[in-house]
């Protein structure tokens, strides 16, 4: 058994190792920031140039924008270890492979919520969004919603990206199990938008705080599974 | 470890044969089916505003009901496939999921052939029909998973995390659905409907039962022979000589 120390250490050595690949070509993280911006833009086209029609559907398009090109970032961080069949030699390594997945999972945070500090101030502007007064509630709605999109994506990655048709099975596993999440962070955000004049931000914030954890812990567990076949 | 359940071990069986059981099963199934509709016609009267029409209900709710029966048995055998490791389990998982994909479109397609007349529309945003509509996409999903992945041992391991997860996430979708719209009658259920509809419902819950069972064993048997048939194969490739299967 390992401590949770020796645990959340390798889970930080894996989350470094990834990110720095990343870093070292940006290769990825550039593509899916372009297609970001191309979605927003695509959207307003689709939904005409009114200034008001587009503030009411800011928090769906921000939504499923982050949807749409985040999750063309799961099946990457496991293709880089496939590739070379780094893999295999990373489930060599003694101890418990949780950690594995809390380093992927971290790694994958922090590149879709570095894509949404990019693609909300663009929203902001094209949509003409109040983003300094709601910039509090849109950040916890934000953490709140990736983590539990990331959670998921990064167990369902772990088996869709040693898949033929990976580009098309992880959003149809993935998509239908978000749509708490989907409804809870567009509804909060829609509420911090506009000033919460309702109050009602609160149980939505609380229904993606119990899917994170139910999520969360299920898919902790599941990896272990998932990884060793 | 004792005895072995893994995918190896299922090679090494004979072919087996579906007994006369699961065909006299099917009749009991299918006439039960058709009895209990001549039940619950006779015994209610058409209904004051809705007609013939309610009798839709008849079949709409019981499909749902054993839709949902279907993917709890596939969250409990997937759960006991991951502890044991037994590939019957895996087998009947996939089974199950294959009857609750069926039931739960049959059921969305009732309802919607109901709703049209009733509400005016085909569908509306309502959460249990939301809910269901959502089941039978993870599901379908689930479904997908299973066709894409060849090597049966990483299918069953795979599907049944997939299994589990879809599970626990139906009463959160409900929820959250609720919470964000709802206009759907209170659910039906023996004690908020007439009596002389309970009957019906309830034969007809029997019948659906019967019926979903009989799918469930007939799937699973072909789903056995599936696997036999991989194994001889590629037994034969190995050994060169000609595929007898």
């Amino acid at each position: 058994m390992m401590s949770p120390k020796e645990v959340a250490g390798r889970a930080l050595a894996v989350a470094w190792k990834d990110l720095t690949a990343e870093w070292r070509t940006r290769a990825t993280f550039n593509a899916v920031v372009a297609l970001a911006v191309v979605m927003l833009l695509l959207f307003g086209f689709a939904l005409g140039p009114e200034t008001e029609a587009l503030q009411r559907a800011a928090a769906g398009i921000i939504w499923l924008t982050i949807l749409f090109s985040g999750v063309l970032s799961f099946n990457r961080s496991y293709q880089i270890e496939l590739d070379n069949g780094a893999l295999e030699t990373l489930l060599l390594y003694p101890g418990s492979r949780k950690a594995i997945f809390l380093g992927k999972f971290l790694a994958n945070l922090v590149f879709v919520l570095l894509v949404e500090a990019l693609l909300v101030p663009l929203a902001a502007i094209l949509y003409d969004l109040p983003l300094v007064r709601a910039l509090p509630g849109l950040i916890l709605v934000s953490v709140l919603g990736t983590f539990g999109f990331v959670v998921l994506g990064t167990l369902y990655a772990a088996m869709a990206s040693r898949v033929r048709a990976r580009e098309v099975l992880l959003p149809l596993l993935l998509f239908p199990m978000l749509v708490p999440v989907l409804v809870a962070a567009v509804a909060a955000t829609a509420a911090v938008l506009v000033g919460d004049p309702m109050g009602d931000a609160g149980s939505w914030i609380r229904l993606l705080v119990v899917f994170d954890l139910i999520f969360g812990i299920a898919s902790f567990f599941a990896f272990e599974y998932v990884i060793e076949e | 470890m004792g005895r072995s359940t893994g995918y190896a071990a299922a090679t090494a069986e004979r072919v087996p044969r579906q007994g006369r059981g699961v065909t006299v099963l099917g009749w009991i199934a299918f006439l039960g089916l058709a009895g209990a509709q001549v039940v619950a016609f006779n015994l209610s009267a058409p209904d004051r505003d809705m007609g013939h029409l309610q009798k839709i209900m008849y079949v709409h709710v019981p499909a749902a009901w054993i839709a949902f029966l279907s993917f709890f048995f596939v969250f409990v055998v997937s759960s006991i496939y991951l502890w044991r490791r037994d590939w019957r389990h895996d087998l009947l998982a996939a089974a199950a999921a294959e009857v609750g994909v069926v039931l739960t479109a049959l059921t969305l397609a009732l309802g919607m052939i109901w709703a049209r007349p009733t509400w005016g529309v085909w569908w509306t945003w309502d959460p249990r029909l939301t809910t269901t509509a959502i089941m039978l996409v993870i599901y379908a999903g689930y479904m997908a998973l299973r066709g894409f992945v060849e090597d049966p041992e990483r299918r069953g391991v795979w599907s049944a995390a997939v299994g589990i997860l879809a599970f626990l996430n139906v009463p959160v979708v409900y929820m959250s659905v609720r919470w964000w719209r709802s206009i759907h009658q209170v659910q039906s259920s023996p004690s908020t409907i007439d009596p002389e509809y309970v009957l019906g419902l309830r034969l007809n819950a029997v019948a659906f039962l019967l019926v979903a069972l009989y799918f469930l064993l007939r799937r699973y048997h072909a789903a056995r022979l599936e696997v036999l048939a991989a194994a001889r194969l590629e037994e034969d490739a190995l050994t060169g000589e000609e595929a007898h299967v």
